[in-house]
């Protein structure tokens, strides 16, 4: 079979280096580069590269979007609702607009349309104006006059769904869909505050849970988590006649351009965006936002640049949040292991936004035939939540993984066990081999409990998160006649390393080091470029930015081919000279064969290519990879059953992402990813005064999360897992990382204590309610 | 001293019952303004810029600022010195963490009419002679960076930390990066970045 003649065979490597390495055949499209060996054989690829930006970042040179200083610049404040809900009867800009320093205002609540005149959350958006400089803007904010009605309010989720429950939305006026790149079904029903269900089913969960010998059945909650990126959102809007300039803190230029043009009716080529430095977004910074587009009204309606900086104040009510969720889970098995049934019943609220749902964790991570969720979202007056690390999958996870802990000790087994008895993947599976091992999981496990208050435990949880690819991702690769090379993109550095990662790939096709290697991005000049979520960066612009480098080598060869007597196709390109495969003795100097290039810089473009076995899943220019993202964690924590306090002080987390390109930068990563979720475990929760509306913790010092003295011990094991898939086999790392780590620790607090948390954040008030040390935690919103 | 607080009684959320900043114009009802003049309105505002001189990285800088501009907000826009980060503008985060006669303070939480004549050291004056600080260096071998806005703050209290004790220990390290917070999680390769900076200073 010769098949597709625009492709043509190549063996590539397949399988877990030092678990069965192997190759495979793979059809791959002739514009695609030779298949890559495995990082042993690479010389700049899988090597712990110094970040390129990483002087830049130590001596504070780099620009993030709140630096950006323009010419006339003007500064903007958004003036924010008081109260959770009200019809907005008038706005009065007048005595604002008489400020000396005021230039633009501008009124976002208008009295008589039936969407915008009502206010339904404590920090909603109702007016803002532009001043000649932050303290001018402050001043003149508290001259706008404002009329409104009060209205009936909910906060809590098991409020908001009662009979008598205030609606939040007329059913007209209500969201549908979700817009922050993680999607909610469309047209659902809505019955007060209560949208949905959406159900999963596969199989008969009735027959499931009548076969099985072991059922265990929980209640899950979770609560909000809010994203507290250090550098709040921040845009510098700067409208021209002949285009639009912005400079804003976001994970994806190219949609936020498509966004502007959308938004106010300009061509894409009219629409210029722009990030360098970027201070954080896990989620938060996917779209344009509100404030993203009062900007540009301002420095539309101004005729000068706009610079709108959220206050942390701002940040932490208004710039979106992991939904709080609810979730019954009931998992049923027969002796054996073997999964009969699982039946999930959700709800969730992301305030007035929608996208709560609770993830695939449930229906995809273990293999069980009779499978049922329903799920229902749950608006009330309060910030609108969006996607955050790991949407869904991690209080998904917080769930399943206990669940699954306490069916493995209702039938006996190690946890690691019957995992291995549900779990399909044989990634994963190689991933709790070799963490029991580094951890000496079978040894802790076995201890017995010590005397004393202090008590001692181990757990472990797992990891599931798509492979996610963004296909309409470009890149540029430009070399010059002095042997410079410049690798061009749209797509941004939030502070993953994406920068040295494309500098690496590109280096290693020519033979240089990725120090040789200038990578401009984070400009939609440059071709468009992928989001900054799903974890699909690395997946998406490593390919084409090793196709483009090779189709410009090529080019390269061919000036070459005559200057060393060989033909073009036995060159190869290595320590920064350009030599014939079979005599290294004939070579020349990278650079001196530059020098020989009829025009200054020679570049091409390319875009990712299907993955060479074709993908999962596609919808729309998003695919998924065959096989998922895994991941194992292993925690050790203390409880003090005297103080409630539980201190994690070891976590061994094992992950696979495909092609590990920088270990060093993967293991950043995951302490991030790994942080980020013991303090989703132990400490965050943003608090909403039921009686106000008021979020009562819009800070960083009443709204916890975790510092230098809460950190484990962090020890990383990334696989090298390849998958055959694409021009660099690499995948994402950001999500995988956070989702097993709060069902781990909350399996390691259940060893120590005998006492299972089904709530977090796991304070020492739940710790001593559930140990019987206290009366039980009030309800809190 | 005047502290921040009393001399600024403003949210951070603006709000719509907020209150011009200071002094007449906080005796005025909030409704007042409906009929606001021109003249009412400029009579709302604060005292006018004055001029300041910060002794910043040794070199004495004149420049005209509000006396309520704190020493962040009087680096990043006069001085335009941006290196030094705000996030939560209420000394919680250390993000703006500088050196005054060489300690670290957060300079979010002192106005710059009171720093004096005070020595300000901000990350942009830790390179000498082009060289980075050991630090610096150190954070970039360990890759104690991610996004890299809680970095500036760091570097400034773990290079202070070594340049008063070269040696610390790992104790040492973490209390004084306790309060600075960064939410990619870099404190593990931060607290290997500066114990291996000390390991440098010792051989």
């Amino acid at each position: 079979m010769t098949g597709d003649p625009g492709k043509r065979g190549e063996r590539l490597p397949f399988g877990i280096m030092g678990a069965g390495l192997a190759t495979i055949e793979r059809r791959i499209p002739n514009e695609e580069p030779p298949p890559l060996p495995p990082n042993p054989d690479l010389r700049v690829i899988g090597r712990n590269v110094p970040r390129q930006n990483g002087r830049e970042k130590v001596t504070g040179a780099i620009r993030y979007t709140g630096d950006i200083a323009l010419q006339g610049m003007l500064h903007a404040r958004i003036l924010r609702s008081t109260v959770p809900s009200a019809r907005v009867l008038n706005v009065d800009l007048e005595a604002a607009l008489c400020h000396l320093g005021v230039r633009a205002a501008i009124t976002l609540a208008h009295p008589g349309n039936r969407v915008t005149e009502y206010v339904r959350y404590v920090g909603m958006p109702i007016a803002a104006l532009a001043a000649v400089s932050p303290e001018a803007a402050a001043e003149a904010l508290a001259l706008i006059r404002i009329d409104m009605q009060k209205l009936p309010f909910v906060t809590d989720m098991d409020g908001a769904q009662t009979a008598s429950a205030p609606h939040v939305f007329a059913p007209d006026v209500a969201p549908n869909g979700h817009p922050s790149g993680f999607p909610a079904p469309a047209d659902l029903p809505l019955r007060g505050n209560v949208r949905g269900p959406t159900v999963e089913r596969r199989g008969d969960v009735g027959y499931g849970f009548s076969t099985a010998d072991v059922i265990v059945e929980g209640k899950y909650r979770t609560h909000v988590q809010t994203h507290c990126c250090m550098e709040t959102h921040g845009i510098v809007a700067d409208w021209r006649d002949d285009g639009l300039t912005v400079y804003i803190s976001t994970q994806f230029t190219a949609g936020i351009r498509r966004e502007l043009a959308d938004a106010f009716g300009l061509r894409l080529a009219q629409v210029r965006v722009i990030v360098d430095g970027m201070g954080g977004g896990f989620g938060s910074k996917s779209t344009l936002g509100r404030y993203g587009w009062i900007a540009v009204a301002l420095s539309r309606e101004a005729h000068a640049p706009v610079r709108l900086i959220l206050s942390r104040a701002e940040e932490q009510v208004d710039s979106g949040n992991r939904p709080e969720t609810s979730q019954q889970l009931k998992i049923g098995a027969r002796r054996d292991g073997t999964l009969t049934a699982i039946a999930l019943s959700s709800c969730g609220s992301a305030g007035v936004g929608l996208g709560a749902g609770v993830g695939d964790m449930a229906s995809s991570l273990y293999t069980c035939p009779n499978f049922e969720s329903t799920h229902t979202d749950v608006f009330v007056n309060a910030g609108p939540g969006c996607a955050m690390r790991a949407p869904g999958n991690v209080p998904g996870a917080f769930s399943l993984e206990q669940s699954i802990d306490e069916l493995a000790e209702q039938l006996g087994f190690d946890p690691l066990a019957l995992r291995d008895r549900i779990d399909p993947s044989p990634v994963r599976r190689e991933e709790r081999r070799i963490g029991a091992l580094r951890f000496d999981w079978h040894r802790k496990r076995r201890r017995t409990g010590a005397p004393g208050p202090i008590k001692r435990g181990v757990g472990v949880a797992q990891s599931h998160w798509g492979a996610y690819v963004q296909l309409d991702s470009a890149c540029e690769v430009r070399l010059m006649r002095d042997g410079s090379v410049e690798v061009l993109s749209g797509v941004q550095d939030i502070g993953t390393g994406i920068t040295t990662v494309l500098a690496q790939t590109v280096a290693e096709v020519f033979g240089l080091e990725a120090r040789d290697i200038v990578v401009r991005i984070g400009d939609t000049d440059f071709p468009a470029g992928p989001p900054s979520y799903g974890s699909r960066t690395t997946a998406s612009i490593t390919p084409p930015a090793r196709t483009a480098a090779w189709h410009v080598l090529q080019a390269l060869f061919r000036a070459a081919g005559p200057l060393l007597g060989t033909m073009p196709a036995k060159l190869v390109a290595r320590d920064g000279f350009i030599m014939a495969g079979h005599d290294p003795a004939k070579r020349l100097r990278f650079s001196d064969v530059c020098a020989d290039l009829r025009t200054d810089s020679i570049s091409a473009i390319a875009s990712r290519q299907d993955d060479y076995g074709g993908f999962g899943r596609q919808y729309g220019n998003a695919a998924t990879a065959q096989r998922d993202l895994g991941g194992v964690q292993f925690a050790e924590v203390t409880v003090d059953t005297e103080t409630g306090v539980i201190f994690v002080e070891r976590v061994l987390a094992v992950h696979d992402c495909g092609r590990p390109m920088n270990p060093l930068q993967i293991e950043s990563q995951v302490h991030g990813g790994v942080l980020m979720g013991l303090s989703f475990a132990l400490f965050e929760h943003r608090v909403l005064d039921p009686r106000t509306g008021h979020v009562l913790n819009p800070n960083l010092e009443a709204y916890k999360f975790a510092g230098a003295r809460d950190a484990p011990a962090i020890e990383v094991i990334v696989l090298q897992n390849y998958q055959a898939s694409s021009a660099t086999d690499a995948y994402g790392i950001a999500e995988p990382s956070i989702i097993p780590t709060a069902p781990a620790i909350a399996n390691a607090v259940y060893n120590a204590t005998g006492v299972r948390l089904r709530t977090t954040p796991m304070t020492p008030a739940v710790v001593l309610s559930a140990l019987g040390r206290r009366p039980k935690a009030e309800a809190s919103s | 001293m005047i502290s921040r607080r009393t001399f600024i009684p403003r949210s951070d959320l603006p709000v719509a019952a907020a209150r011009p900043g200071s002094g007449a114009a906080g005796d005025r009802s909030p409704k007042e303004p409906e009929t606001a003049t021109r003249r009412d309105v400029i009579a709302a505002q604060g005292p006018d810029a004055v001029a300041m001189t910060l002794t910043v990285n040794g070199i004495a800088r004149m420049f005209e600022a509000e006396p309520r501009v704190t020493l962040a907000e009087a680096l990043r826009g006069a001085l335009a010195l941006t290196g030094t980060k705000i996030a939560c503008n209420r000394g919680t985060c250390s993000s703006c963490t500088v050196w005054l006669d060489g300690t670290p303070i957060v300079s979010c939480m002192i106005l710059a009419v009171d720093v004096g004549n005070r020595a300000v050291t901000t990350i942009e004056g830790l390179i000498r002679d082009g060289n980075l600080h050991p630090a610096q260096a150190a954070f970039i071998g360990h890759d104690a960076i991610q996004c890299g806005f809680c970095t500036p703050g760091m570097v400034m209290s773990c290079a202070a930390l070594l340049d008063r004790d070269p040696r610390p220990t790992r104790d040492a390290v973490l209390a004084a990066i306790s309060g600075h917070l960064c939410r990619c999680g870099t404190y593990p390769h931060v607290v290997a970045a500066t114990l291996a900076a000390s390991e440098e200073a010792k051989s």
